[in-house]
């Protein structure tokens, strides 16, 4: 041992570390250790610096901040002799990444040890570069690179070959410069330079058609040349592996042969004897050709072929499926799936097998098999499958019961011949795992029971039974409960009966009672417990004689502390109390829902609903945290929307439907209204979707629609803030500010100018040639200290950005808040941009201004970009 | 990149390698290795060794108490990552003699050297074992020169430190 040496050795350290017994001991050693490190590299010790490197890299691994060693590593790779140069190195590799700019600074270095004389100096290098180069690096250092494709010593050529991977993945405008070195490394006799060569190939096709083009012609004749070779190759103890000379170099074969043959016909032609060769000479006992044939089958699937080796491909995949070892059976189903697109017959034969491996013990295996055997079903298999799976829905593991209900809903959507058939499988589906089913399926079993009205009384006794039995299902019970609702009168006096249905009595009583529980079970959230108040002022007019009860089971929920809640538990009451004479007509039953209209939303809100719902749960400004459920998404989706027809119940049925109306649109909609104005602002209050007696001014749906577009209607409503800003409060966060803006500006009680929105410009946060970031500012009523930015992002280059990601800091009198953008892939030329909302909250306020750091990353034409700016131009007082 | 990243796990939870070809932030790298450690460790005995996360696989086989782990793409061939795990093990095999956990604990560095032979960039480079424990035994003896050669200065600096 050195005997200067102060501290431990790595291997005492180590030894520390492993002898501790809490988490608490092992920091303290770990901290006591990068204490003494930091002091060695203050004093910019030499003589322990590769020491010093070593213990981080290994403090590094067992989760703890190392930044601080990153400089060491430069200065390791920087000194003359090997071993620093190799520990230096590695550290580059494990301390730092790509993103990082100290990376830069080791270009330098890099460059003159490519060029260094001690080929392992090469090595070194050529494999940091490999591992961790940027798109800067890639254009600084390709040439290098490429000369070294053609020195002398092989292990340099293949190490060289994966380095050109990582330089044309990230710069795929460098590629053209590599086609000719890889060419001739493909009649290289060196395994590794084959190898790596025949990788560089296959990466070269995906980047560049020329490379492509240029393969397929000069190479595809030697390389199924050297296929042929290395399949019949002797025995070669080097590369041997159960019996078969080098899968690797067979697999990366076959890989390239599939690339360069894909599309064309004639390079197919001149591969197919050698894939028949492989097919069936290829041993498939043993892991390694089981490895060769499942390449060789993906290969046969993906070029261009008359058919007869695809039968060869599809028999070696039955082959695998009846293979006890799971994962040959995994990759069967696999590589099944692509099968079914070519050859579904062929797989439909192997349709028992698949569905027992839906109830296999393994996930993995029961996810592939659910996946493939999804596309097998059609119309003549679709009734006893379903079966099965309903069956085993019944038994699965809780895990696997999610992706097993969507599937099985999706497929009894696709294919439901009968009504009575989907609406019975629907209900089984809610019965077992009502919690598992999404929102816009229960939804849809709504619009079809609507539009079934033969199997209206069969439905709502349905709903009952089972509601009995399975309260703890979420879905179950909004279904139940929307359909006692509707249809309580036909539950009571068993209103057409069907022949297969056995007698139920319910009573009016009884079906209070089921709505009653509903309201009061524990689990139910928001949107089931406001569905269950509107049941119930329906079945107050379908069960007079139990409207006093009904009416007190309403009052209870007056003081509710969710405020929608409350807010509709006094709106009923009044109802009943005040006006007796609308009740009946207020509560009728639901016009049918429009299928069309349902579908059509369905299909084109779909992303925008998935978009909003994948949010943090939103925090709403009067306190109630409100959990992402259906309606925001739906009232979000319906204001993007195109403006629907204003017929009550097309657009806007699903809030109807739900009855959870948290939009702003009741109030307005009144105004334009004065006639009617009593009972309109009623009905639109309750969103009851009945067809208003007149169809008078805008619909509801109308309004909130184009206050997306232009916020000039809104202003004249101005009376009426005080009602909407009630309901506004509940308006999600990804609108939150325009909304907020709008309300500030006719809000009741005395304002200050400064809260008003008008009074900020927009600013221009940021502008490169490539990209724009606009900045809106609004202020939240009653909190000078807040501001809310909306960021607009404009892409002005003629490439799509993807990845796109903002990030922002703020000093620390300020509280920075971001939302989740609205996307994360900005059109190109401008056509669309991404909008993300930000919350800043200064407690400075008035003494200090806003500023802002701000980082923009995305990708380009598949090269990260950074851009990022200082932001000290916001408007004062904010 | 065919491999995204390399994982050695114990059979306990700790991390005893860790080698990311494609790019993770700092802290995705942690939530990497708890989400993963949660579902590998967990997984019973004679399932499949594959693992579907994150719309990726990750292969994973078990050697005494050490883990070794690859996450390749969804179109990957898993069976031939299954070889290359095996192929690395059999490296560290030939190089340590008979290799256990606490040599790649002791001497996690020379594990990483031994797969930057074998993997660059996340794709294969070497196939023969041999090659590759050359290549490491032959960088390993620079390094062992360099320090005979500076011990030597070393104690003729003590040497005259005593005079």
């Amino acid at each position: 041992m050195n005997p200067f040496s102060s501290g431990t050795c790595l291997r005492d350290m180590i030894r520390a570390i492993r002898a501790c017994k809490t988490s608490a001991e092992e920091r303290a050693v770990v901290r006591k250790e990068c204490a003494a490190i930091r002091a060695s590299i203050n004093e910019d010790d030499q003589d322990y610096r590769h020491r010093n490197l070593a213990k981080l890299m290994f403090i590094q691994m067992l989760g703890y901040p190392t930044h601080f060693g990153q400089m060491e590593c430069l200065k390791l790779i920087a000194s003359a002799g090997f071993p620093e140069k190799r520990i230096g190195y590695l550290g580059l590799m494990l301390l730092l990444d790509e993103r990082q700019e100290v990376l830069m600074l080791v270009t330098n270095s890099l460059k003159q040890d490519l060029n260094h004389s001690n080929q392992y100096i090469v090595g070194l290098a050529l494999c940091a570069l490999g591992n961790i180069c940027s798109a800067e690096m890639a254009r600084d250092l390709a040439p290098e690179v490429e000369r070294l494709l053609q020195f002398r010593d092989p292990n340099i050529r293949k190490k060289a070959a994966l380095c050109s991977i990582r330089i044309i993945k990230k710069v795929p405008a460098l590629a053209e410069n590599f086609i000719n070195c890889a060419a001739s490394l493909l009649k290289e006799k060196h395994h590794g330079v084959l190898i790596t060569g025949v990788q560089l190939c296959a990466d070269l096709c995906k980047v560049s058609s020329e490379a492509l083009e240029y393969f397929r012609k000069k190479c595809t004749e030697g390389l199924v040349r050297t296929l042929r070779d290395i399949v019949n190759s002797p025995y070669s103890p080097e590369y041997d592996i159960s019996g078969i000379t080098d899968p690797y170099l067979h697999i990366r074969l076959l890989k390239l042969l599939r690339i360069l043959g894909q599309g064309d016909a004639d390079a197919s032609d001149r591969m197919t004897d050698i894939l028949a060769q492989v097919a069936t000479k290829t041993e498939s006992n043993k892991n390694a050709g089981n490895a060769i044939l499942y390449e060789c089958v993906e290969t046969i699937m993906s070029i261009e072929d008359d058919g007869g080796l695809r039968v060869l491909a599809i028999n070696i995949l039955g082959k695998f499926l009846s293979n006890r070892d799971n994962n040959i059976r995994y990759v069967a189903l696999n590589m099944l799936m692509r099968a079914t697109t070519l050859d579904a017959q062929a797989v439909q034969r192997h349709r028992a097998t698949i569905l027992d491996c839906v109830k296999d013990s393994d996930a993995s295996i029961r996810k592939r098999a659910l996946d493939l055997l999804y596309l097998l079903v059609n119309d003549n298999n679709v009734k006893p499958l379903i079966k099965e799976l309903i069956e085993y829905l019944e038994v699965s593991d809780q895990e696997f019961k999610g992706d097993l209900t969507a599937k099985i809903c999706s497929l009894v959507e696709k294919f439901s011949s009968e009504k009575i058939w989907y609406i019975d499988q629907m209900l089984k589906v809610l019965s077992e795992a009502g919690n598992f089913v999404k929102d816009e399926v229960w939804h849809a079993l709504i619009v079809v029971i609507s539009n079934a009205s033969d199997l209206h009384g069969y439905t709502v006794r349905a709903l009952y039974r089972a509601f009995l039995t399975s309260t703890e299902q979420e879905t179950l019970v909004r279904v139940a409960v929307w359909c006692i609702g509707e249809y309580g009168d036909m539950l009571v006096n068993n209103v057409g009966m069907l022949d297969i249905e056995d007698p139920i009595t319910v009573t009016e009583c009884d079906a209070v009672d089921a709505v009653e529980v509903a309201i009061k079970r524990h689990t139910s959230d928001l949107t089931t417990k406001a569905m269950a108040l509107i049941a119930l002022l329906k079945l107050s007019s379908r069960f007079p004689s139990y409207s006093e009860r009904i009416k007190d089971i309403i009052v209870q929920n007056k003081g509710n502390v969710v405020l929608e809640l409350q807010q509709r538990s006094i709106e009923f009451n009044r109802i009943l109390q005040k006006h007796p004479k609308f009740r009946s007509a207020l509560v009728e039953r639901m016009p049918v829902l429009d299928e069309a209209t349902f579908s059509g939303r369905r299909a084109g809100s779909l992303p925008t609903a998935i978009s909003t719902s994948s949010g943090a749960p939103s925090n709403l400004p009067n306190g109630i945290a409100k959990p992402a459920t259906a309606p925001i998404p739906d009232l979000l989706d319906l204001s993007s929307d195109d403006v629907p027809a204003p017929s009550s119940s097309g657009g806007d049925f699903l809030q109807d439907l739900l009855g959870v109306d948290l939009s702003p649109t009741p109030a307005p909609s009144g105004a334009d209204m004065p006639p009617k104005a009593s009972t309109d602002v009623l009905l639109d209050l309750l969103s009851i979707g009945m067809p208003l007696p007149v169809q008078t001014g805008l619909s509801a749906s109308d309004i909130l629609s184009s206050s997306q577009d232009d916020k000039a209607p809104f202003v004249n409503f101005n009376g009426l803030a005080s009602l909407s800003s009630l309901s506004a409060n509940a308006t999600s966060p990804a609108n939150a500010a325009p909304m907020m803006d709008l309300l500030d500006g006719r809000g009741p009680g005395p304002q200050k100018s400064e809260e008003n929105g008008q009074a900020y410009p927009s600013l221009v946060a940021y502008e490169s040639s490539s990209l724009r970031v606009m900045f809106n500012f609004s202020k939240q009523r009653g909190s000078p200290q807040t501001t809310l930015i909306q960021a607009t992002f404009t892409n002005l280059s003629s490439n799509v950005y993807n990845d796109f990601l903002f990030q922002a800091a703020v000093p620390k009198f300020l509280q920075l808040h971001l939302d989740p953008a609205s996307s994360n892939t900005l059109p190109a030329s401008g056509d669309g941009s991404i909008t993300q909302n930000l919350k800043v909250t200064n407690s400075q306020h008035g003494k200090k201004s806003l500023v802002m750091r701000v980082r923009i990353a995305y990708k380009t034409n598949n090269k990260d970009v950074l851009e990022e700016r200082q932001i000290n131009n916001f408007p004062q007082n904010l | 990149f065919q491999i995204h990243f390399v994982l050695l796990i114990s059979r306990q939870g700790k991390v005893r390698l860790t080698k990311w070809y494609s790019t993770y932030s700092k802290k995705e790298r942690s939530k990497v290795l708890r989400e993963l450690s949660g579902v590998i460790l967990t997984r019973g005995p004679r399932l499949c060794n594959f693992v579907e996360w994150r719309g990726l696989k990750v292969v994973y086989k078990r050697y005494a108490s050490l883990y070794f782990c690859m996450c390749i793409d969804p179109d990957g061939n898993e069976l031939e990552i299954l070889e290359i795990i095996h192929h690395y093990v059999e490296v560290l095999d030939r190089y340590f003699g008979s290799v256990c956990e606490l040599d790649l604990i002791y001497n996690f560095h020379k594990a990483y050297y031994i797969l930057d032979e074998i993997l660059i960039s996340g794709e294969l480079q070497e196939s023969s074992k041999r090659t590759v424990v050359r290549s490491v035994a032959a960088q390993d003896s620079l390094v062992e020169a360099a320090k005979e050669q500076t011990g030597s200065t070393i104690s003729n600096i003590i040497a005259h430190a005593a005079k």
